[in-house]
Parts: C-alpha cells; sequence; structure tokens
C-alpha cells in the first residue's frame, strides 16, 4: 500500500495524532469524495460539513474542531461509517471528539446538547437506570424551559407512559465504583 | 419451552412499557421463558459512549457480566442498548479489552428483532397464527442501530434489510418497498433540537404515506417514542394529515397470535392505532 502522505507524529500534528489514538481510525487516509456529508441526515444543520470536519482533523486545527456545531449535531446513525469508501468509522470520530471537547472546557457549539448528556449521566450515577421524569425534569432545571412539551408529557402521562417513581435495583455501589473510576482519571 | 435472559432497558420500564408487555405476551405464546437480569442498570446509551469511552464500557460490561453467569442468551429489545453491548462484545473479544467486572465476551447477545426472525420462531409462529393480518400496508422501519454498522450488528444487508419484512409476511400483512427503511429520526437530539427530530420524522411519515403504508413498524423505542408523539404537533407546523400510528413489531406479532392484552398495549400510543386496526377488520 502507498505510503500517507500526512503523518501523524506527535510532535508535527498533536491534534490529528490525539484523534487517531483515541479513535484507532486511520483518518489520513480521507480523500475528501464527500459520501459521509452527502448521505448525513442532519448535515444542514452543521457549521462544518463532516468531510471538511475531516480536513480539519488533518489540518491539525483543534479549536475549529472542538467548538463546531457538528461534534453535537451529529445523531450517530453511522451512515457516514457505513459508506466511507476507505472505511474510516466517522461517527467513532464523532464520539472522541465530543470527549475531547468536554475535556478541553472549550466553549460547546451546541449550548444543551452537552448540558443533556451531563444530566443524564447524573441521572445514572444517583440512581442506576434512567428514569425518564427525573431526567427531563432535571434537564428543564439546566434549560429553564418548562413549559416546551409541557402539553405532550401530561398526554404521556395520561396514556400510561410515564412513572413516577424510579424502579429500585441493588447495584448502587458498583455504579459508584465505576462512576468514581471515571471521575479520578478526569482528575489526572 | 426455551429460556433466555432478558436486559429490558430503561426505556422499557417508562415510556415503552408497551413494547416491554408485548414482548413478554408473545415469548409466553411462542413457549420462551424471559428470565429478566438481576439488578440490571443503565447501558449508557446515548450519553456515556458520546463522552467516556471507558465509563461506556464498564457501564454495558457491568451488565453482560450478569448475564454471563449462566449459559443462556441475552435478549435485548431496545436497540440502543443491544449497539451498546456489542461494541463492548467486539472491545473486549477481539481486542483483548479488560473490564472490571468478571466479563469474556461469551454471551449470545440477540436483539430482539434478530431473534424473533430465527426460522424456527418464524416457523412456530406460522403454526400458532389465528389472526392474519391480512390487508395491513406496513413501512417496515429498521432505523439506525439495527443494522449500522454491520461489523457491528452482523447485518448484511444494511442499506436494504429484509429481516422484519420477512417477519410481517410470516404475520400475514403486507410489507411494502420504501426508500427509507434505514434513515435516522435523529434519536435523543429530540431533548434538545426537537427541530432536527421534527423535520426527519415530517420526511418519514411523508415517504411511508406516499408508499401507501397504513403503519410504520419499528423495533426501536426511540423510534417509536419520536414517531409517534410529534404528529399533532407537526401537522399544525406543516399543514399535512400524518396519522400513522407507530407500532412495536411485537405488537403486531400480539395481534396476530390472539394475545389477549393487545388492546392495552396499543392504548398506551399517542397516535392511535386502534381506529385503523378496526377499518382493517383486524380488532
Amino acid at each position: 500500500m502507498m505510503e500517507l502522505n500526512i503523518q501523524a507524529t506527535q510532535k508535527e500534528n498533536p491534534f490529528l495524532s490525539e484523534v487517531v489514538q483515541a479513535s484507532g481510525e486511520k483518518i489520513q487516509a480521507c480523500f475528501q469524495c464527500q459520501k459521509c456529508s452527502a448521505g448525513c441526515p442532519v448535515v444542514y444543520a452543521m457549521d462544518i460539513y463532516p468531510n471538511q470536519l475531516v480536513r480539519h482533523i488533518q489540518y491539525g486545527h483543534r479549536e475549529e474542531v472542538l467548538t463546531s456545531k457538528t461534534i453535537w449535531i451529529c445523531a450517530s446513525c453511522y451512515t457516514c461509517s457505513v459508506r466511507c469508501p476507505n472505511d474510516i468509522d466517522i461517527a467513532k470520530i464523532m464520539d472522541v471528539l465530543r470527549s475531547l471537547a468536554l475535556r478541553s472546557g472549550a466553549k460547546p457549539g451546541e449550548k444543551d446538547i452537552p448540558v443533556f448528556h451531563s444530566v443524564f449521566l447524573e441521572s445514572i450515577k444517583s440512581k442506576g437506570r434512567i428514569h425518564e421524569l427525573s431526567l427531563i425534569l432535571q434537564f428543564k432545571s439546566k434549560t429553564k424551559d418548562f413549559l416546551k412539551d409541557a402539553g405532550l408529557g401530561w398526554k404521556m402521562f395520561r396514556k400510561g407512559k410515564i412513572k413516577l417513581l424510579p424502579s429500585r435495583f441493588g447495584g448502587g455501589k458498583e455504579i459508584q465504583e465505576i462512576f468514581n473510576g471515571f471521575e479520578k482519571e478526569e482528575a489526572r | 419451552m426455551k429460556e433466555i435472559s432478558y436486559y429490558p432497558g430503561c426505556s422499557l420500564h417508562g415510556t415503552a412499557r408497551e413494547y416491554d408487555d408485548s414482548i413478554r405476551g408473545v415469548s409466553e405464546l411462542l413457549d420462551i421463558q424471559l428470565h429478566e437480569l438481576d439488578d440490571w442498570t443503565c447501558c449508557g446509551a446515548s450519553s456515556a459512549h458520546c463522552t467516556d469511552e471507558e465509563l461506556a464500557i464498564e457501564l454495558a460490561a457491568r451488565n453482560l457480566a450478569i448475564a454471563e453467569k449462566t449459559d443462556r442468551e441475552l435478549l435485548v429489545p431496545c436497540v440502543a442498548c443491544y449497539s451498546r453491548f456489542k461494541a463492548v462484545e467486539k472491545e473486549v473479544k477481539e481486542h483483548s479489552k479488560k473490564v472490571h467486572f468478571p466479563y469474556q465476551g461469551n454471551v449470545p447477545i440477540r436483539y430482539a428483532l434478530d431473534f424473533f426472525c430465527d426460522e424456527p420462531i418464524l416457523e412456530e409462529m406460522k403454526k400458532k397464527r389465528t389472526r392474519p393480518l391480512s390487508g395491513l400496508k406496513v413501512a417496515c422501519y429498521y432505523g439506525c442501530l439495527t443494522v449500522r454498522p454491520p461489523k457491528v450488528t452482523g447485518v448484511r444487508e444494511y442499506e436494504n434489510p429484509q429481516h422484519m419484512d420477512r417477519l410481517m409476511k410470516c404475520l400475514g400483512a403486507d410489507p411494502i418497498p420504501w426508500s427509507y427503511k434505514t434513515d435516522c429520526c435523529g434519536a435523543s437530539l429530540v431533548m434538545t433540537r426537537t427541530d432536527i427530530v421534527k423535520k426527519l420524522n415530517d420526511r418519514l411519515l411523508s415517504r411511508a404515506m406516499e408508499a401507501d403504508a397504513d403503519c410504520l413498524v419499528t423495533g426501536c423505542p426511540m423510534c417509536q417514542a419520536n414517531l409517534d408523539t410529534r404528529q399533532e404537533e407537526l401537522e399544525k407546523e406543516t399543514g399535512k394529515k400524518y396519522n400513522l400510528p407507530i407500532l412495536y413489531f411485537t405488537e403486531l406479532m400480539g395481534l396476530a397470535l390472539g394475545h389477549k392484552d393487545v388492546r392495552k398495549w396499543f392504548h398506551r400510543h399517542i397516535t392511535d392505532p386502534i381506529k385503523l386496526l378496526k377499518t382493517k377488520g383486524l380488532m
């Protein structure tokens, strides 16, 4: 196989090297066929198209990538990943970028989506399982948008789709252990 | 009697209760005994894998370790949970990833749709079918993670899957051909970017109607909720009329097998399926 020109060395291109290492994907192989962007169902809401995002990573543009809307708008549907002629799992790269963005402390390109993820994880941490009503109320308390979907919520409640109390489970200690390991790593 | 471990996942204890009830119902009729995992916890989807891979792996592995205590297969009805479990299985088996909980990658993880499409179960269903769903035109909606990525799901026909279509034929329904079988519904963006989800849902519903479907069938709690709950709101915004019930494949199995609780399941839907099924002479 031909050698790839864009080298992912730590010294020359630390951001590319970091993303390649964390994702295990050969980002250097992208030759901009744009198939990922052509098939993406949410591309219209992105500020940087998926193919452009890959190019930015190749160039080492950390700031542009980690503060983009794109990484949060991606719905992880994997259409891009299965259609890439170079077998680059772009959806997996998006996961890596979201996690790098959160750790970098950079201002996220989308306001509510990272908040939702953090409320979701807090909910698992405290209850072991997702209790939808608590999750929604906690999310709303952060976004202050209490009226949105209130009517739909009531309709769903009347249909018996909303459970008032979380279900009981006995795995609390283990869940705490999982999250503590995670928090320790975060502190490093 | 076949025995299988069962991981319902969080949605099936909440918004997707009718999915849980119908899986339990049809399993009973098909002589399949479900053993719900003791003290199962959330698999981490959709937020853990977006924010921390290690956390995502351990949250899923904890449940897989519980399942691995027996020799039974593990039945997983929620496709988001299934996708996470398969991803962790791959990490452990193929990349020798070490996890905290005693999990070796040996539990066969079965997504509910794939499981009920197994040939012996289809045969059994044909035998036990009491009310063929004749004249019901269904658009099989597979969504994303039931088929993608194929290196995780193992589905070969991932651009135009056929297994749910085969299952529907076996129930006597008429699966219509349409091009949006595996298009995304927007999933968890519904909480944060509802506008995107509504745009995608309008497209899916409109295309299903153009293909002359009476209803959509799915095996994903997130797709079902997104498509079922926002039709009225969308109608006001787009001026279109949808009124397309969104059914779980297990509910239609229950209907064809003559399960006594089908009405209870259908009552939980926001877009009412009972009227349609009555018109078709199926209820």
